[in-house]
């Protein structure tokens, strides 16, 4: 059987794109934490379905300016990853690289856009090859495409993919734990529908 | 005077010191219909461009450009006012991201599509600012018609 909506998803599949999402994150925080030269550890990551309204309440808010990196996935998987990293973030990797923080992300010049091109390039990137190899799948990734704008504004994008197939999203919420404190980063996962088919056959798991 | 907030894919009316609002139009857009001497006001904000590419039956009508514009109309003409009283005025529509892949460009098809519904309705544009990369906020205000718009990195502008 396929699936034809996110909502078909029960308490088995969540535990998969958990541990699947754990392992991806895993091997994110290993690459972040060889850039910073500082350890990372890594909290469960927590997965759920979320309609488009909380997903933004969660975010901060409409209003709340985010940065949002858009991933595309092609090859045995298709669909689009968005990564939501908040000043906060931004600030943690800011300093233990270029020894800057910055008030507002408004503030962000082109060079820390690269910066943080490149941070979305290595989480997104070993993501998704800790799933491709765990799954025995191709994934291509193409070069992560920034936005700092209104999270409102930033999740229309996903907002209009999903709105297809579902009213709900599949939004990860991971915390890096860096020592001095705990730095999250939201993820919104938009795989076609036949793509997650795709992964749970691939994994043996009934539909 | 009441704020009335205007989610995703819904729509509303208002009048006489009522102010209209939708927040962060990505590449959704706002439409804002008013009725001059009424001062009547109605605000839907759309984010795909057609009714017909719906695939769920029970899918919220309100999502579309022409049916969410049609619904508005209706609204609006619930409360006494006629179409070719109206005037629209339009944001959003931006590119949020740059890629090449067409799906991205949904925020110009979306501007197009609410141009053709209200060229149907006969309904003139008379401001608008769609397009380019960036959220937008609109107020809309019942008492002049004016729609103002916020963006995260630029000033406040009356259109």
């Amino acid at each position: 059987m396929a699936i034809n909506n996110m909502e078909q998803l029960n308490a088995t599949h969540f535990d998969i794109l958990k541990e699947l999402g754990n392992i991806g994150q895993g091997n994110a925080a290993s690459s972040l934490s060889n850039m910073l030269g500082k350890p990372i550890d890594i909290a469960v990551p927590d997965v759920r379905l979320l309609d488009f309204g909380e997903t933004v309440e969660f975010l901060g808010g409409p209003e709340n300016i985010a940065i949002g990196m858009l991933i595309g996935l092609s090859g045995d998987i298709n669909g689009m990853m968005l990564y939501v990293l908040q000043k906060s973030f931004a600030n943690n990797m800011l300093q233990a690289v270029m020894g800057k923080q910055v008030e507002e992300l408004t503030d962000l010049d082109e060079m820390d856009f690269s910066f943080v091109q490149e941070i979305g390039n290595i989480l997104a990137g070993s993501y998704i090859n800790a799933i491709a190899s765990l799954t025995n799948l191709t994934i291509d990734i193409s070069v992560p495409s920034i936005s700092v704008d209104m999270v409102g504004a930033i999740l229309s994008v996903p907002a209009v993919e999903f709105a297809k197939v579902s009213d709900k999203v599949l939004f990860i919420d991971d915390s890096f734990l860096i020592a001095d404190g705990e730095i999250k980063s939201n993820m919104i996962l938009v795989p076609e529908l036949e793509s997650l088919s795709v992964l749970f056959s691939k994994l043996g798991v009934d539909i | 005077m009441a704020t009335i907030n205007v989610g995703i894919s819904d729509l509303n009316v208002g009048k006489d010191t009522d102010v209209l609002a939708t927040y962060a139009l990505g590449s959704c857009v706002g439409i804002c219909l008013y009725d001059e001497g009424r001062k009547l006001a109605g605000l839907a904000h759309i984010m795909l461009p057609w009714s017909k590419d719906a695939t769920n039956p029970s899918d919220n009508m309100r999502r579309y450009a022409d049916t969410g514009i049609n619904e508005l109309i209706s609204k609006m003409c619930a409360q006494g006012t006629s179409v070719t009283r109206l005037t629209a005025k339009i944001a959003g529509g931006a590119q949020m991201f740059t890629t090449n892949s067409a799906i991205f460009n949904i925020g110009e098809r979306n501007v197009e599509a609410v141009k053709k519904v209200l060229q149907t309705y006969r309904i003139p544009i008379i401001a608008e600012q769609t397009g380019s990369n960036f959220g937008r906020t609109v107020f809309f205000y019942s008492e002049t018609g004016i729609m103002e718009i916020r963006a995260a990195m630029k000033p406040t502008v009356q259109l």
